[in-house]
């Protein structure tokens, strides 16, 4: 195996809070390979826009270690980071909210190109917009339009044509589809795709939705409340899930498909628990259909069961 | 056929706005019988929750209007009756579950005097005492403890929220229940509790629902027919199976199938579908999708498609007109 462009070991988040720690990522170790998409999915309050952002350290992480090529950027300097931010980009979730109302299109896109003087002629940097518009799909007549007059795929190609402004090597994906309606959803997921061919850009794919996930991860990480539960390829985690979490999510999903119609299902009751100081052993423990004691008496680690797949779960 | 609960006939609904009129409705018709799910399926922009407003009247005063058709719910006149029966209607023979519950509640009533305000409103004779037992059994009925009547929205989570709105929708044992995304804001496994005690609560009071949705999963599993909807109008209209399985589908709704990642398969692209929806103030001349259709003819840019219909399945579209259906309506 080559040496992965993008490690965490051990990282974890927690935020003070009147009440306790709240355990936002607890221990998450993952690695993403070149030009590779690793996907992580969850459901909302269980950490993944954090380990996202904490992985770029747009947030401080609380502990552990963030490696690009290897070197620990947790301990590098405010100058060295500004450097390396140009490799790491981040997609937002909300076009109407992650564009600034009163920048114009070309605005937006060069803005990263001028904080970071990689152009400095005026010329140069026009070119430059043009060619990323190409490259998004967006007609060249909008380059001087504001967001407000475009819809919300036109405006998520500009936030991916802001990301790919100084041509990155690894681009955070935090939920960049869940706001488009599905026939334009899959227009920007196509978009990406080619982008990653074309670029050989690495992502980190952040989404609660599994089809999308399926689609697009080699790799995929199951999150539960901030920690990593499961981790397998994408086709093994969709074949074979393992944690009883897993296996749950999988199946709640509805199946544009009739034979799946009545079909007898794993439903977990009851709802995800605080996040704030959790009580030690599998946090998913309370709305398991397989929990036995030794569940709840120590902390679990994610153990390798087949070549590449990855489960925390004592049923393993 | 069963009975008609709800029929709306060539209905038009328009916003007068600062920027022009936007055609929101256009010449819409539909059919809901007793005891039917009905999913409609549209994108942002098709006009989906302006049809389910149309229904309740509660279309935003002086710049939405109902400019033509008919609605009649159980045999009332919809559009023409007063202020006052309207009042009699809402809440009590038809209600709504809106999309998003944390801006749907009154954050400063407690849940239990929230769906005591329904039932009060529809109920005057009935005691204090007599409306509370109800309240308490409304919040069972939906998985929350009633010892929780006295709790703010605030404290609960988005899914035990959602179940409140249900539980105000359902007090007064509505015969249609408009739901509109009721699921969009919630996770996949809360999602799948919340349509589970829907379909439940259904068949328990035998109510018949609109189901409006993008999610052509969640209507897979939970519908009986399925109209899907495009720039204001139904172009495509049947059971499940016509939709789901049948040769002759509209392109739009194809292209709809095409867009979903399919999780049994592995497939390299997407297949979306071209283009934007148009914009409601400005619908093309013709079949209103076929500046984006990957199948139109010359008479598509001009003339408006009829309907097709064969046996429970309607579409609308030039390509099915002379291919030997049994009648053109």
């Amino acid at each position: 195996m080559n040496a992965p462009l993008i490690e965490t070991r051990n990282l974890k988040k927690y935020f003070k809070t009147p009440r306790g720690n709240l355990h936002a990522v607890d221990g998450v170790n993952l690695s993403i390979q070149r030009g590779q998409t690793l996907g992580v999915v969850g459901e909302s309050g269980c950490g993944k826009s954090t380990l996202g952002r904490s992985i770029l350290r747009l947030i401080e992480p609380s502990g552990g270690e963030v490696l690009y090529n290897g070197e620990d950027i947790l301990k590098w300097d405010k100058s060295h980071m500004r450097e390396l931010r140009k490799h790491m980009q981040l997609i937002f979730q909300d076009p109407y909210a992650s564009l600034n109302p009163r920048m114009t299109v070309s605005e937006i896109i060069s803005e990263p190109i001028k904080v970071c003087r990689t152009l400095t002629n005026q010329k140069d940097i026009n070119d430059k917009v043009f060619e990323l518009m190409e490259t998004v799909g967006l007609a060249e007549r909008f380059v001087n339009t504001y967001p407000h007059e475009l819809d919300g795929g036109r405006r998520q190609r500009i936030g991916v044509a802001r990301a790919l402004a100084l041509d990155p090597e690894f681009i955070v994906c935090d939920e960049p589809v869940s706001a488009l309606d599905v026939s334009i959803q899959a227009q920007i997921l196509n978009l990406m795709m080619d982008l990653q061919e074309a670029r050989g850009l690495t992502y980190m794919f952040i989404t609660h939705d599994l089809s999308v996930v399926k689609h697009i991860s080699n790799e995929i990480a199951v999150m539960y409340l901030g920690q990593c539960v499961e981790r397998a390829p994408s086709d093994e985690l969709f074949n074979n899930p393992l944690h009883p979490y897993t296996k749950a999510l999988l199946d709640a999903i509805p199946v544009p498909n009739l034979k799946h119609r009545g079909k007898e299902r794993v439903a977990i009751h009851g709802e995800v628990t605080s996040p704030i100081d959790p009580k030690p052993g599998c946090r998913f423990a309370g709305r398991c259909p397989y929990a036995k004691p030794e569940c709840t008496a120590e902390n679990l680690r994610l153990e390798e069961v087949n070549e590449g797949h990855f489960v925390s779960c004592v049923l393993y | 056929m069963a009975d008609k609960l709800l029929e709306i006939k060539d209905l038009s609904v328009e916003y007068h706005t600062d920027d022009g009129t936007v055609y929101a409705v256009n010449g819409l018709d539909l059919t809901v019988e007793k005891g039917q799910v009905l999913g409609l399926v549209g994108e942002t922009g098709a006009g989906k929750t302006t049809m389910a407003l149309s229904i309740l009247r509660l279309l935003p005063e002086r710049i939405g209007k109902i400019t033509k058709g008919d609605i009649y719910l159980d045999g009332i006149d919809i559009v023409h009756c007063s202020e006052a029966d309207m009042k009699l209607i809402r809440g009590n023979k038809a209600s709504m579950i809106f999309q998003d519950p944390m801006t749907s509640l009154n954050p400063i009533l407690t849940v239990g005097d929230q769906i005591a305000e329904v039932l009060e409103l529809h109920n005057r004779d009935q005691s204090k005492e007599e409306i509370q037992k109800r309240v308490d059994e409304m919040l069972s009925l939906v998985g929350i403890s009633p010892e929780r009547k006295n709790d703010y929205p605030h404290q609960f989570s988005g899914g035990m929220k959602q179940r409140v709105v249900i539980a105000i929708a359902l007090a007064c044992t509505p015969e249609l229940l408009l739901a509109d995304e009721p699921t969009t804001a919630l996770d996949v496994t809360i999602q799948d509790q919340v349509l589970h005690m829907m379909r439940e609560l259904k068949e328990k009071l035998d109510s018949a629902m609109i189901l409006i949705t993008h999610d052509l999963g969640v209507v897979a599993n939970n519908c009986d027919s399925v109209a899907i909807m495009y720039a204001g109008e139904i172009i495509e209209y049947g059971r499940v199976e016509d939709i789901f399985e049948s040769e002759n589908r509209h392109p739009y709704t194809v292209g709809l199938f095409n867009s979903i990642p399919d999780l049994t398969q592995k497939t390299k692209r997407l297949k979306p579908i071209e283009g934007l929806m148009p914009d409601p103030s400005n619908l093309p001349s013709g079949c209103t999708f076929h500046d984006r259709c990957p199948h139109c003819m010359e008479q598509c840019k001009t003339m408006k498609p009829l309907a097709v219909t064969s046996g429970t399945h309607m579409v609308r579209c030039h390509l099915f007109e002379k291919s030997g259906k049994d009648t053109v309506v």
